[in-house]
């Protein structure tokens, strides 16, 4: 009786706990920044070319750059031009639950808006469009996912590729070995050193790594279109004030043609650190959605 | 703000025709097979390891201390990185090998390396005389040591023995960086798909729980079995 006793007492204590730790901050991200005098941002370390590290805690990035114009705009209109801005590394297991629970106040890195995330969290206007794709060894052969019978993939842990290659395993029936890895660049890794014949991941990603690593001439990305998946920025829900602000400023670069010139800049044009090119041309995709900026989660686009 | 509870989340196809309940069940399979290989591994090792360490001969002597102090000093995640990647880069031989046989090399190799000092500690404690007492009737050291020395010093650590083996599952949990679908990958990723951590991860945490105080009560059921009384640690 006793042992049961703790043990449900203390189930009892976590979900107590757990269910006071999600207050909102009344007034809002805007007001939080404005009292702090920092705005904490959440980047990733190796999503090339969307937010990635260059060593010595200095990120940079598509998403991370156009975070910092956003930041710029916001800091004119809460009117504190000392606002500094936090650099935080974020992964794909806790983004979500970080930028939930205050700590970090706005994530630049490839997140996908989906419906499931968010009944937890918001999202920005859709600033890129990503389709998940795989890349192999050039000289395996490998051209559709459906010559993978009896292969292995590797993919990342916490990703919605993993379900995406779930459905189509049971869709099509084939059986290819399951390889997670704990984040991109070890998955890459695994496909370079031939444990796995396959990375599927989003095509910007895929491309990221492939342009940083020693021969980029060895990988190819093919394969069809598992997904299209819009990519935003991600911050706190409930929080109408803040997004205005982001999704206003997001507008005001898509106008100006401000955010054309950064989608060149990070994808067809020579970037850090190694001054390799991706060579990745805007999509039809994108270039209507800057015309016609939204915010639609990615089950909308699957259902054309 | 009340949080909403929503246990319905088990019962959720995953996209592939399972339940995440039927998944969560998978994984713990999963964890309970990688700890009980890697408890072999370490118990077998660990007991050869720990008797070196007390056979009189500095060469014996210095190849356990060696193997201990390998597998004490290097955290258990950078192992099993270095199993994972590193060996089959160094060993050709090993290249073909599934990651659940690095990872119970691992953990088991990591593991033993703590069983041989518990098993040392356990031999050590008996008197000196008893060493003495059994090559004095004629017994051979192996001799000695199979049936004086061992069974009185196995019984002696059967209490950090039971630590160990507990630890060996919750330790199983690392072997998420390298891919084995073991809980704690279930975890991360089922917490990702259905946004519903709280749950999931109240599932998971009874489910080692449970693992671990089963292994904590076999032991106890084992000590109990095995207790002879009047010798060390035998009166209760």
């Amino acid at each position: 009786m006793n042992k049961t006793f703790v043990l449900v007492a203390a189930l009892l204590g976590i979900a107590g706990i757990a269910a006071g730790a999600s207050a909102q901050e009344p007034g809002g991200t805007l007001k939080k920044i404005k009292d702090s005098g920092r705005i904490v941002m959440g980047t990733r370390d190796s999503s090339a070319p969307l937010a990635y590290t260059l060593g010595g805690g200095r990120y940079t990035g598509y998403h991370v750059e156009m975070c910092e114009r956003i930041i710029d705009a916001i800091r004119k209109q809460i009117n504190t031009p000392a606002l500094k801005i936090e650099y935080t590394l974020v992964t794909s297991q806790n983004r979500i639950p970080l930028v939930e629970n205050g700590t970090v106040d706005i994530e630049c890195g490839s997140t996908t808006n989906n419906v499931a995330r968010q009944k937890q969290v918001a999202f920005g206007l859709t600033t890129y469009m990503t389709e998940v794709r795989m890349a192999v060894k050039a000289n395996s052969g490998l051209t559709s996912i459906n010559q993978l019978n009896g292969k292995s993939v590797v993919t990342t842990t916490g990703t919605t590729s993993v379900q995406h290659l779930r459905k189509h395993e049971r869709a099509t029936g084939i059986d290819f070995k399951e390889i997670y890895a704990k984040d991109h660049a070890d998955a890459f890794l695994l496909l370079e050193s031939g444990r796995a014949d396959a990375f599927v991941m989003d095509d910007n990603i895929l491309a990221g790594n492939i342009a940083n690593s020693r021969n980029p001439k060895d990988f190819v990305i093919t394969g069809e279109v598992l997904s299209v998946e819009p990519i935003a920025v991600m911050f706190r829900k409930d929080d109408p004030l803040f997004k205005k602000a982001v999704d206003d400023s997001l507008r005001a670069m898509m106008k100006s043609g401000e955010l054309e010139k950064l989608y060149a800049k990070w994808f067809q044009s020579p970037i850090p650190p190694r001054g390799s090119n991706l060579n990745m041309p805007m999509g039809v995709t994108l270039k209507s959605l800057i015309a016609n900026p939204n915010d639609r989660p990615m089950e909308d686009y699957a259902k054309k | 703000m009340k949080y909403q509870w929503e246990w319905q989340v088990f019962l959720r196809d995953d996209g592939s025709g399972r339940t995440y309940l039927e998944w969560m069940a998978s994984a713990w399979g999963w964890t309970l097979s990688v700890s009980a290989c890697a408890w072999i591994v370490a118990l077998v090792l660990g007991s050869l390891v720990g008797t070196l360490r007390t056979v009189p001969g500095k060469g014996w002597q210095r190849s356990g201390d060696a193997w201990v102090e390998l597998f004490r000093n290097i955290p258990l995640l950078v192992q099993i990185f270095l199993w994972y990647h590193v060996v089959p880069a160094l060993v050709p031989a090993l290249k073909g090998l599934p990651a659940f046989v690095l990872v119970v090399f691992a953990l088991g190799f990591f593991s033993s390396a703590r069983i041989a000092e518990q098993v040392r500690a356990g031999i050590q404690s008996l008197p000196r005389g008893q060493r003495l007492a059994g090559q004095a009737l004629g017994l051979t050291l192996a001799q000695t040591y199979r049936h004086v020395i061992l069974p009185m010093a196995f019984r002696v650590v059967i209490p950090p023995l039971t630590s160990e083996a507990m630890n060996i599952i919750k330790n199983s949990s690392v072997a998420f960086a390298v891919s084995i679908s073991e809980l704690t990958l279930f975890a991360m990723q089922a917490q990702e798909e259905t946004s519903r951590g709280i749950e999931i991860y109240l599932a998971v945490t009874t489910l080692y729980i449970a693992s671990a105080f089963s292994v904590n009560r076999a032991m106890a059921w084992i000590e109990a079995r095995m207790r002879v009384p009047g010798t060390i640690g035998g009166s209760r």
